[in-house]
C-alpha cells in the first residue's frame, strides 16, 4: 500500500521547520554567548538548575495525573450520551479554549487573590480568607484548568469509537460493571490516555505564564528560567542548552511511560 | 455511577466556565479591576467599537487560525495515515520528530524559527520576510503534532478489514479511502482541526518572535500590555468573541444534527422501498 | 459534515479577502512601541496614529513590544525592518554601541526645538545624534497612607520594613529591582562589579520573606484594591492609580532613584527614514505631546506641551518634580553582557531560593514521589501484560485442544 507516501509532505515540512531549527538550538547550546566559540560551559552550568527542573517536572506530572483523573469520568460521561448531547457537551468543553489563555489566567488571578472574588465571598461569610494564590496548588490549578480539554478530547475520541459489542460481550460473560471497566474499557482507552498525557504534560512542563501569574517566587519553573535567558539576560545560549536538556528529559519520561504499556497494542507516542 | 459522572461533569464544566463568567462580568464593569464590580456600564463596548487597533488584530488572528487549522489538518491527517502504515522503526522516529515542537518550550521554537526565517530572508534578499506567511508557517508547525496526536488513536481503533470489505464490495481504492477510512477517523480529524484552530487563535509566544512589522495577531498585542492593567474593552472584545464562537458552534451543531436526521430518513425511505420491492 | 467544511472554507475565503495591512510604496512606516504607550482613541482621547495619517498621508503599521530586551531580541534576530522604535535610555546606548541606529536628520524634525534642554544630550546619547525624547519619569515608592505610618517613609528601606511584611510588592525585572537595592546600599545603579551585584542580591534576598509578590502590571490592581500597601513603580503609573484610590501616595526616596527617558530612534535599516522623522516630528508637536501625555500619565519633555494638558497633572510635583529632587535621580546606562548575565543569574537565585550559593534545594519528597509513581506504574503495567499473555496462552492452549 502506498499510504506511507502520504507522510512525505509532512516529513519535508518537519525537516525544514523543526529539524533545522533544532539544529540552530543545538548550535546555540554549544557556543558561548559573547565569543560564539564552541563551549561545554552551558551544559555544565545546567546542573545548577536541577531543582528547578525537578520542580517543573513534578508539577507537570501532578497536573497531568489530575487531568487524567478528572478528564476520564467526563469523557466517559460524554461518550455515553446521545449523539446530539455528545456534540453539545464536547462543544462546551472546547469553547473555553477559544478564549485567550492570557485572559483566562488573569481571571483566575482575580478569583484567587487575597482580596479577590472568592476570598471576598469568604469574608462576607465571616470566615478567615484562604491562601489560594502564590503557591504550588495555584500553579497546578492553572495547569489543570488550561490543559484539561487536551486530556478530555483524545479520551473522548477513543471512548466513542470503542466497540460497544465488546462491552456487551463482557457483560454477557458475567462481568459486573467494575470488571467491564477494568478489563475492557480501561485497557482499550490506553492509547487515548497516552495521547492526552503527552498533550498535557509536555506543554505544562515548559509553561511560564501560569507560574508567573499564579505562583510565587518559590514556584519558578524551568520555562521561566528559559524565558529570562532569552529576554533579560542576553544569554540565548544557556536558554538553548536548558531547553535541550528539558527536551531530553521529557522524551525519557514519555519513553518510559510507553515502554511499560502494551507493546502489542500499538502505542501512539514515540 | 452514572449520577456520579453526571454531577462530576457538571462540576468540571462549572470549573471551566467560572473564569469565563468573570471575564463577561468584567466587560460590563465600570472600572478596570475585574475583582471589584463598581457599576454596570456599556461604555467598554462603545470604546471597543470606536477602537481602530483591536478589531483588525482580531481579524488577523482569525485568518491565521482558520488557514493554519485547515493546512495543518490536511497535512496532519495525511501524515497520520502515512505513519500508521509505516514499519515500527520508521514510525517511532517520525513520532519522535512529531514530539519536538510539543516538547520545545515555545520561546525556543519561536526564536529558532525566527532565526531560520531571518536566514532565509538574507539568502533570498527579502528585507521584511517576517509577516503573514512566517506566522502561518509557524502556526502550522506547532499545530501539526496536535492534529496527528488526535488522529492516530482513531487509526489504531479502525478495523483494517473495513477497507478490504469496501474494496470487495466494488469500491475503487480511492472511494474506499474517502468513504470508509476518512469516515471512520472523522471524529479525530475534527477534534484535531478544532484543537489546531484554538491553539493558533491563542498562541502568543511563538507568534511573538515570528511576527513582522506588517502583520500581528491579537494575543501578541495583549501579551505586550505588561506595564499597565488591561483596558476593560479587551474584556468586551472577548465577551463578544465568546458569544460569536458559541453561536457558530451551536449553528454547526444544528446543521450537523439536521444532516444526520436527513440521512437517516433517506436510509429509512430506501429500506421501505426495498421492502416494497420485495 | 460537508457543510461544515463549506462554512469553514467560505469563512476563510471571506476573511482572507479582507484587506491586509497595506504594503504601499513608501507611503507607510513601521512603528514599534511599548504596549499601550500611545493615545489610541480610548476614552475620547486623540487617536494619534490616525491623526498622523490624516495630516501626512503616511500610513502607520503600529506594532508593540513588552520590554526593552524583547525589542532587542527582535531586532537582533532580524527578518523585519522598523522605522521608528521607542526604547529606553540604556537600550538606546546598547543599540548605539552595536551600531544599529541611524543618525537623525534634525532639519526634518523642526519640533525638536520644543524639547527642554534638560532632556537633550543625555548620557545614553551624549551628542544627541540618534534620539528624540518621548517621555520621561521617575521610579519611586507608592504607598497607602491608610496603613503606612508617615514616620516610616522617605527611604527605600520602607520596602524592607518588617512591619509591613506580606504587603510589599517588588519589581519583577532584575534591572529595576537591583537598582533599588544598589541605591539603598550606596552603590551606583550602573555598577558592574560582581561584588556589588552580589551584595545587592543579598539585600534583595533579605527582603524576599517580606515580599507579597514580584509583579509588574498587577501592581495596579493590588494597590488600588489594597491587597498590597507598598510598591516601587513609575510615577506616571502612580498618577493613574491615585485616580482610583485616593489613599495612595508617592515619594522620591532620599538615597536616589532611577530617572528614565524613553526616546524615539530610527534603526539603521529603516526603509522610510523621512517618514519616520515626520512621525517623530509629529509626536513632538506640543499639542500632540500634551494630549498624549495626558492619556499616558507619564511626563512630557516639553514645557511647551503643558499648556495643552490637564492643569492638575501639569502642576503635579510628582510628575514634574523640582530640579533639587531631580538632581537626586540617575539614569540607567548599558551594562556589559557579563554583568547582565551575572545580574540575571543572581536574580533567579533570589527568586527561587533562600541563599546565593545554589538554585534552590532539591525537594526529596518530590523525587521519592516521582520514583514511586514510576515504579507503581511499571509494576501495574507489567503485571497487566503478564496476565494478558497468560490469558492469551491459555486461550491458545484451549483452542489447540
Amino acid at each position: 500500500m502506498r499510504t506511507k507516501r502520504l507522510a512525505v509532505p509532512y516529513l519535508i515540512w518537519m525537516v525544514i521547520f523543526t529539524i533545522i531549527p533544532l539544529g540552530i538550538v543545538l548550535y546555540f547550546a554549544f557556543t558561548d554567548s559573547v565569543s560564539h566559540a564552541f563551549t561545554l560551559e552551558n551544559i555544565i552550568r545546567i546542573s545548577n538548575y536541577m531543582p528547578v527542573f525537578i520542580n517543573s517536572i513534578w508539577l507537570a506530572l501532578i497536573s497531568s495525573l489530575l487531568c487524567i483523573v478528572i478528564g476520564y469520568p467526563v469523557a466517559y460521561y460524554i461518550a455515553g450520551r446521545s449523539p446530539a448531547m455528545q456534540r453539545f457537551l464536547y462543544m462546551l468543553i472546547m469553547l473555553p479554549m477559544c478564549i485567550s489563555f492570557l485572559l483566562r489566567t488573569m481571571a483566575w488571578v482575580s478569583l484567587l487573590d487575597d482580596t479577590g472574588i472568592i476570598n471576598g465571598f469568604i469574608r462576607t461569610l465571616g470566615l478567615k480568607p484562604l491562601p489560594l494564590i502564590r503557591n504550588n496548588g495555584a500553579v497546578i490549578l492553572g495547569m489543570v484548568y488550561n490543559y484539561l480539554p487536551y486530556m478530555i478530547m483524545p479520551l473522548y475520541t477513543v471512548l466513542i469509537k470503542m466497540d460497544r459489542r465488546l462491552i456487551e460481550a463482557a457483560q454477557d460473560l458475567g462481568c459486573d460493571s467494575v470488571q467491564v471497566f477494568q478489563r475492557v474499557i480501561f485497557p482499550l482507552s490506553i492509547p487515548g490516555i497516552l495521547s492526552g498525557f503527552t498533550m498535557v504534560f509536555v506543554p505544562a512542563v515548559s509553561t511560564f505564564y501560569i507560574s508567573q501569574k499564579l505562583g510565587s517566587s518559590g514556584t519558578t519553573l524551568i520555562g521561566d528560567v528559559i524565558e529570562s535567558q532569552f529576554k533579560a539576560a542576553y544569554n540565548p545560549n544557556l536558554g538553548a542548552a536548558l531547553s535541550l536538556v528539558l527536551m531530553i528529559l521529557v522524551f525519557i519520561c514519555i519513553g518510559i511511560t510507553n515502554k511499560f504499556s502494551d507493546n502489542d497494542e500499538e502505542v501512539v507516542t514515540i | 455511577m452514572k449520577t456520579f459522572n453526571r454531577v462530576f461533569t457538571i462540576l468540571v464544566l462549572i470549573f471551566l466556565y467560572v473564569p469565563m463568567l468573570v471575564l463577561v462580568v468584567a466587560s460590563f464593569n465600570n472600572g478596570t479591576d475585574p475583582a471589584v464590580f463598581k457599576s454596570f456600564t456599556l461604555k467598554n463596548y462603545r470604546s471597543l467599537f470606536s477602537d481602530s487597533v483591536l478589531l483588525p488584530l482580531l481579524i488577523n488572528s482569525v485568518i491565521i487560525a482558520v488557514l493554519s487549522a485547515i493546512i495543518s489538518t490536511v497535512l496532519g491527517t495525511m501524515a497520520a495515515l502515512g505513519i500508521h502504515s509505516m514499519g515500527p522503526k520508521l514510525r517511532s522516529a517520525t513520532m519522535a520528530v512529531t514530539n519536538i515542537p510539543l516538547t520545545n518550550p515555545e520561546i525556543v521554537t519561536g526564536v529558532s524559527l525566527a532565526l531560520l526565517f531571518a536566514f532565509i530572508g538574507t539568502t533570498l534578499k527579502i528585507n521584511n520576510i517576517l509577516g503573514f506567511f512566517t506566522l502561518l508557517i509557524a502556526h502550522v508547525t506547532f499545530n501539526l503534532p496536535y492534529v496527528i496526536l488526535s488522529v492516530m488513536p482513531k487509526l489504531y481503533q479502525m478495523d483494517p478489514d473495513l477497507r478490504e470489505a469496501a474494496l470487495d464490495l466494488g469500491c475503487t481504492p480511492i472511494q474506499a479511502f474517502f468513504k470508509v477510512v476518512i469516515h471512520e477517523i472523522m471524529p479525530g480529524i475534527i477534534s484535531g482541526a478544532m484543537m489546531a484552530f484554538t491553539m493558533s487563535l491563542d498562541d502568543f509566544v511563538i507568534s511573538y518572535f515570528v511576527y513582522g512589522a506588517t502583520f500581528v495577531t491579537l494575543p501578541v498585542e495583549i501579551y505586550n500590555y505588561t506595564k499597565k492593567p488591561l483596558q476593560p474593552k479587551i474584556y468586551a472584545l472577548f465577551t463578544l468573541m465568546f458569544i460569536i464562537i458559541l453561536l457558530m458552534m451551536v449553528a454547526m451543531n444544528i446543521l450537523q444534527a439536521r444532516d444526520l436526521r436527513l440521512s437517516k430518513e433517506r436510509k429509512m425511505a430506501l429500506n421501505a422501498d426495498r421492502r416494497k420491492a420485495v | 459534515m460537508k457543510k461544515i467544511f463549506c462554512i469553514l472554507l467560505c469563512s476563510a475565503m471571506i476573511l482572507t479577502s479582507a484587506p491586509l495591512p497595506a504594503e504601499a510604496d513608501n507611503g507607510y512606516i513601521n512603528v514599534y512601541n511599548w504596549g499601550q504607550y500611545i493615545s489610541d482613541g480610548t476614552d475620547d482621547y486623540i487617536d494619534i496614529n490616525a491623526a498622523f495619517t490624516k495630516a501626512t498621508g503616511i500610513k502607520v503599521n503600529y506594532m508593540t513590544f513588552d520590554s526593552n530586551e524583547s525589542l532587542y531580541t527582535k531586532l537582533k534576530t532580524g527578518g523585519s525592518t522598523y522605522d521608528v522604535l521607542f526604547p529606553s535610555d540604556y537600550m538606546i546606548a546598547k543599540l548605539i554601541e552595536e551600531n544599529m541606529l541611524a543618525e537623525l536628520d534634525f532639519s526634518n524634525i523642526p519640533n525638536y526645538r520644543y524639547i527642554d534642554e534638560a532632556y537633550k544630550n543625555q548620557a545614553f546619547d551624549p551628542e544627541n545624534l540618534y534620539s528624540v525624547p518621548y517621555t520621561w519619569g521617575t521610579v519611586g515608592v507608592i504607598y497607602n497612607d491608610k496603613y503606612v505610618d508617615e514616620e516610616d517613609i522617605g527611604s527605600w528601606d520602607l520596602l524592607w520594613n518588617e512591619k509591613y511584611s506580606g504587603k510589599i510588592l517588588m519589581f519583577d525585572n532584575p534591572r529595576d529591582a537591583f537598582a533599588i537595592a544598589e541605591s539603598l546600599l550606596g552603590f551606583d545603579i550602573n555598577t558592574e562589579y560582581p561584588a556589588d551585584l552580589r551584595a545587592s542580591a543579598q539585600k534583595l534576598l533579605e527582603q524576599k520573606p517580606l515580599v507579597q509578590a514580584y509583579v509588574m502590571d498587577q501592581i495596579y490592581d493590588k494597590m488600588e484594591r489594597e491587597e498590597a500597601w507598598i510598591a516601587p513603580y513609575y510615577a506616571g503609573d502612580f498618577m493613574m492609580m491615585v485616580e482610583e484610590n485616593e489613599h495612595l501616595q508617592y515619594y522620591f526616596p532620599k538615597e536616589g532613584f532611577n530617572l528614565f527617558i524613553d526616546a524615539m530612534v530610527v534603526p539603521r535599516n529603516a526603509q522610510n527614514k523621512a517618514g519616520a522623522e515626520a512621525y517623530i516630528n509629529f509626536l513632538c508637536d506640543p499639542a500632540i505631546s500634551g494630549e498624549n501625555m495626558d492619556y499616558l500619565g507619564y511626563s512630557t519633555p516639553e514645557t511647551e506641551a503643558k499648556q495643552y494638558m490637564d492643569e492638575e497633572t501639569a502642576n503635579s510635583p510628582i510628575a514634574y518634580p523640582s530640579q533639587e529632587v531631580l538632581a537626586n535621580g540617575g539614569s540607567f546606562l548599558n551594562l556589559d553582557v557579563s554583568a547582565n548575565q551575572e545580574m540575571d543569574a543572581l536574580w533567579l537565585q533570589v527568586k527561587t531560593m533562600g541563599s546565593l550559593d545554589s538554585y534552590g534545594h532539591v525537594n526529596g519528597f518530590e523525587i521519592w514521589a516521582m520514583a514511586l509513581l514510576f515504579v507503581g506504574l511499571a509494576v501495574y503495567l507489567t503485571a497487566h501484560r503478564i496476565r494478558r499473555r497468560r490469558r492469551i496462552a491459555q486461550r491458545c492452549a484451549k483452542w489447540k485442544t
